[in-house]
């Protein structure tokens, strides 16, 4: 095992502790648990594109390449045992079916030789189509809970669904990113994919989740992970 | 001659001249002969010259010789059609058309059409269409394209097109050129009549009035020459003239004794928010409780009708405006324009001075108000070229593939199109002559699936083939979509602002009145407490509500003012270069107040003046940043270019760049590095940061990233239908839109960069934001001719552009620093807790 590597794979992510298990969060927007080789996405919403492409609205059919991409990367960089996909894996539910076949392909390349696990999204409430892993609505690992939506109360859970995005104002400039929320208590996990927005961490829809003197937003910057104390964080 | 011309006018006609004392005039008479002809016809006439009127009598003539209808017959379609830039313009010509149709006794029924017509009208209008119909560029995109348009247009006789020089250089005058040539299709060749100020190339409007089959062909044209002289004076004051800034305060009171002297005094600003202080600076030194009143885009439109009524009525003595009353609308007696703030343009000047006193015979009487020194420059420019006649008008400009995508939809909506015949049509309107076929079918092909190289889309293709070759929609739902998202304007996203009475407990009270619209992005750099002029008022930012901001009065407070991006005019070449040699030229000070001069010789002391060809650049620290200020006097659009490419190149040198500023005049880049200091030491060089390869093949790739072109890229995806402006039933907001759009932006960069829609991008940016020309022609010119200072503090001639600073942003590293800063912040405070 080649120590620097090792090193060098996580030198840039940001460390937190969630219910007492230590994580990283890496600048790809993905969560890694290195005790378990676990690797965390959320929200990939997969054939987004030709979602809205089948109501006359052509974005570029490139999401689904480009999120695999992407994904493809940070597996290869991080060597997971164990991949979850947090919910929201495809943007709607015909998205597996509709999965041009390189695309499949390149998905089940990933898959090939880990665990997977597809957790049930508001998007994608059913198993993907014609895809392996299993299929769960949520998943305890330890002292945490790994599922789509954000609970109330949620000690040790990991989320994703609300895209969270934070903002900062230095010297009189606004700088946008999405980021991972955390309170020590509970972390939600930006949105991985590709052709998804974010919504600020102050924003109501995140009202109850997180005790605000505890929370930071871990800012997805270039190449690193920039972690932002909750009083610097601005609303959108 | 004259009797000939005389002879054209029915009796009834001459007989209502007559009666008021009047004749027709000779250009009047001229359209109306060279239009019986069949021709048609552009007219070029200062405001006064009763330019509408002649634009209909050809109109009004025919109509009065047409036979009766009959009750029973099936009713006829619209025989006039007039557009016009401006909703208000519509309305107005409609009260002004009426009274010498009624006068006369012709039987002619006249309608508008706008945005604001009730649904039961519009439809009520395509089954018994008016005689003459006027109404705006979106209401005909959305005519030609709703199925029975063949038999609305089908005895269309002309078409009068009203403010045509504000329309031709700008996407909603494209969209117009291609609705025109689909009339032309529609109803048997229609006569164009265009109604135009002074321009500076009246050919351009001549070919985009008529068929460009042949090449080139143009209509008629009919000068008017320009009335008496306008009487132009530039503000004299004992006080201050102001270094920097645009407000102008020092001259509240100067301003208000020209008010008080005469009946009805038009203020003219170019932004709004000049507009929000101006007006509150009037109020606060109003001790006789003149009626003044405060017109601009932004507020709601009841408020803004109430004071189009109080216009009319003359129960007004001062109003301040933007550009919305900038056009040809006539209310009441106007005897004095005031331009605070310099006009920015030549031509521009003349047409806002024409607001004034409506009668041709007599002079305009009008009064520059420079709010800083430089802008005395520019005012004493423009007014030497008023005299002159100079004109400086914007180029037309090449139609946009956008607007081209728009347009295809819009005929696919009002049925089948054949590919071959569409392409002859589009071409035949003068800013799409340089069409190729190519690029045609990719528009088409984008409209249908989205134009992209990976075909995944054709099952959900907006149009299709069908048997016969010919386009069609594959869905009824598709006009519907169509017709939601119609028109070229494409505002900044922006937010109500909803005045509450305090803030509630749990957050924010709702209900209370809606204000008018603030841009997102000026909202989104204010804290909840912070202040600002909005609608005359002072008010406390609370915070955002879905599309709303919730403000509270913060009466009797200072406040910040709102920095609209809307509103600024570049500086025109014409301009700009006067200034120029005026500051090179110490012989032409003697015109300029002492103030500005001793400006100038301060300047010369402190650091020095340029000469003629020369670029100076100044460096000197300012509070906790490094500034660089250079001067190429090339106007906005080419320094904000400038800017954005030397930031690039600043950040490669490792400077950190935050940001720049440009003004019309000068640019201001300022950094976390010493940037003084760096070209002391040799790690900087000048020569090299200005050196003309910026604009080489990497330009592009430098502007990638850039957020103008991302905002350029928002709005051509918007105009194109690839992103929709608003549901059925649930209207996007601005910031979703955004977001979108940027998303799209860089997975379209990254995978496909040839795809039309960033190619139409480019296209846009090129002319509209980047004035990649007029940069070139700089760079060249100031090739080892830049001359360095080295400054410990802000130079006078810096202090403009200094206070000009504002919040756009610099992608790369400079963010990544900040975010880097703040994260070092956090780690600051973690270790004080211990």
């Amino acid at each position: 095992m080649n120590v620097m590597n090792g090193m060098a794979a996580f030198a840039e992510a940001a460390e937190v502790v969630i219910a007492g298990e230590r994580a990283l969060c890496d600048p790809s927007g993905a969560l890694f648990l290195p005790a378990d080789r676990l690797l965390v996405v959320s929200d990939l919403h997969l054939e987004k594109g030709s979602s809205y492409a089948r109501r006359g609205a052509f974005l570029p059919p490139y999401d689904t390449a480009a999120t695999l991409k992407r994904l493809h990367k940070v597996i290869a960089r991080l060597r997971p045992d164990a991949v979850i996909s947090l919910g929201d894996s495809f943007h709607d539910g015909g998205g597996a079916a509709r999965l041009p076949d390189a695309f499949r392909r390149h998905l089940l390349a990933l898959m090939d030789g880990r665990s997977w696990f597809w957790v049930a999204g508001n998007h994608d409430p059913a198993p993907p189509e014609g895809l392996p892993g299993d299929w769960v609505s949520e998943l305890a690992l330890g002292n945490l809970v790994f599922r789509h939506k954000p609970e109330p109360g949620g000690e040790g859970e990991i989320a994703g669904h609300l895209h969270p995005g934070a903002r900062i104002v230095r010297r009189g400039r606004s700088v946008r990113r999405a980021c991972f929320a955390c309170d020590g208590a509970r972390l939600v996990m930006p949105a991985f994919g590709s052709l998804t927005g974010n919504l600020n961490v102050l924003d109501r829809a995140f009202s109850g989740l997180f005790r605000r003197e505890h929370l930071t937003a871990y800012m997805l910057g270039r190449d690193r992970v920039y972690p932002i104390a909750g009083g610097m964080l601005r609303p959108a | 001659m004259t009797g000939d011309r005389a002879a054209l006018l029915p009796a009834a006609f001459q007989e209502w001249f007559a009666a008021r004392g009047w004749s027709p005039r000779p250009h009047q008479l001229e359209l109306l002969r060279r239009t019986s002809e069949g021709r048609s016809v552009l007219l070029i006439a200062p405001t006064g010259a009763g330019k509408t009127l002649a634009g209909f009598l050809p109109s009004l003539t025919n109509l009065a010789a047409r036979p009766k209808h009959v009750l029973g017959q099936a009713s006829r379609g619209i025989h006039t059609l007039y557009i016009s830039p401006l909703k208000a313009l519509a309305v107005d010509i409609e009260r002004n058309l009426s009274k010498p149709v009624e006068e006369i006794g012709l039987d002619i029924r006249i309608e508008t059409r706008t945005g604001d017509t009730p649904a039961h009208k519009r439809q009520r209008q395509r089954l018994v269409p008016p005689d003459i119909l006027l109404t705006t560029p979106e209401q005909l995109a959305l005519l030609i394209a709703a199925p029975g348009a063949e038999r609305f247009f089908a005895d269309l006789k002309y078409v009068v097109l009203d403010e045509l020089h504000s329309l031709v250089t700008s996407k909603r005058g494209h969209l117009l050129s291609l609705g025109l040539a689909r009339l032309r299709r529609l109803s048997g060749n229609p006569v164009s009549i265009g109604l135009s100020a002074t321009v500076a190339d009246p050919d351009g409007l001549r070919r985009w009035l008529v068929d460009q089959n042949p090449p080139g062909a143009m209509a008629d044209i009919v000068t008017v020459s320009g009335g008496a002289k306008p009487e132009i004076t530039i503000l004299e004051t004992e006080e201050h003239v102001p270094w920097a800034g645009h407000s102008a305060l020092y001259a509240m009171p100067a301003i208000y004794e020209a008010i008080k002297k005469h009946k009805t005094t038009l203020l003219f600003v170019n932004t709004r928010s000049q507009a929000e202080m101006l007006f509150r600076a009037l109020w606060h030194i109003n001790d006789d409780n003149l009626p003044i009143a405060l017109h601009h885009g932004s507020l709601n439109v009841a408020q803004r009708r109430k004071v189009e009524k109080a216009m009319e009525t003359n129960s007004l003595r001062a109003i301040v405006a933007t550009s919305t009353l900038d056009l040809g609308i006539d209310w009441g007696d106007v005897d004095l324009v005031i331009h605070v703030g310099a006009p920015k343009g030549a031509s521009r000047l003349a047409q806002r001075i024409g607001r004034s006193n409506h009668r041709m015979d007599e002079p305009s009487r009008a009064i520059l108000v420079p709010a800083n020194r430089f802008e005395v420059m520019e005012c004493r420019a423009a007014l030497e070229a008023n005299y002159l006649g100079a004109q400086d008008t914007p180029p037309l400009g090449n139609g946009t593939l956008d607007v081209l995508a728009q347009h295809v939809l819009g005929r696919a909506c009002a049925g089948p199109f054949d590919e071959d015949e569409f392409f002859n049509e589009v071409r035949s309107a003068s800013p799409y002559a340089w069409l190729d076929r190519a690029t045609f079918s990719r528009v088409v092909e984008f409209v249908a699936t989205g134009g992209y190289a990976l075909r995944t889309y054709e099952r959900y293709a907006r149009i299709r083939r069908m048997k016969d070759g010919r386009w069609r929609i594959s869905h009824p739902s598709v006009a519907q979509q169509y017709r939601l998202n119609v028109g070229t304007i494409v505002e900044e996203p922006l937010l109500n602002v909803r005045l509450i009475r305090h803030r509630g407990p749990n957050g924010m009270a709702r209900g209370g009145m809606v204000l008018g619209q603030v841009e997102e992005y000026f909202l989104e750099t204010l804290t909840p407490g912070d202040t600002f002029f909005f609608s005359g008022r002072t008010l406390r930012f609370e915070g955002i509500r879905e599309n709303e901001a919730y403000v509270t009065s913060a009466a009797g407070e200072d406040a910040m003012v709102p920095a609209y991006a809307g509103g600024k005019f570049p500086l025109s070449t014409y301009l700009a270069g006067e200034v120029r040699s005026m500051l090179a030229d110490r012989s032409r000070w003697s015109a300029l107040p002492e103030q500005v001069s001793d400006w100038l010789r301060i300047q010369e002391e402190r650091s020095l003046l340029p000469r003629r060809d020369d670029l100076l650049v100044e460096t000197f620290p300012h509070g906790s940043r490094f500034y660089m200020v250079a001067y190429p006097f090339e106007g906005r659009l080419a320094h904000q270019t400038l800017g954005m490419l030397l930031t690039r190149r600043l950040e490669r040198a490792g400077a950190r760049p935050l940001g720049f500023v440009a003004t019309d005049y000068s640019l201001a880049v300022w950094s976390l590095g010493d940037m003084g200091g760096m070209i002391r030491a040799d790690a900087l060089s000048l020569d090299r940061l200005f050196d003309e390869d910026m604009l080489g093949d990497d330009l592009e790739s430098w502007l990638a990233d850039s957020w103008m072109l991302k905002r350029t890229f928002r709005n051509c995806a918007i105009i194109s239908g690839l992103v929709e402006r608003r549901h059925p039933g649930r209207e996007k907001t601005g910031r979703q839109v955004t977001v979108s759009a940027d998303l799209i932006y860089d997975v379209l960069r990254e995978h496909e960069p040839d795809h039309i829609l960033l190619q139409a991008t480019w296209q846009d940016a090129a002319v509209g934001l980047l004035d990649i020309a007029r940069l070139g022609e700089m760079l060249s010119r100031i090739r080892g001719r830049i001359v360095h200072k080295d400054l410990e503090r802000v130079s006078p001639l810096a202090v403009p552009v200094m206070l000009e600073i504002g919040r756009e942003p610099v992608a790369g590293s400079a963010h990544e620093a900040l975010l880097g800063e703040a994260a070092d912040a956090l780690i600051e405070e973690a270790l004080a807790r211990t």
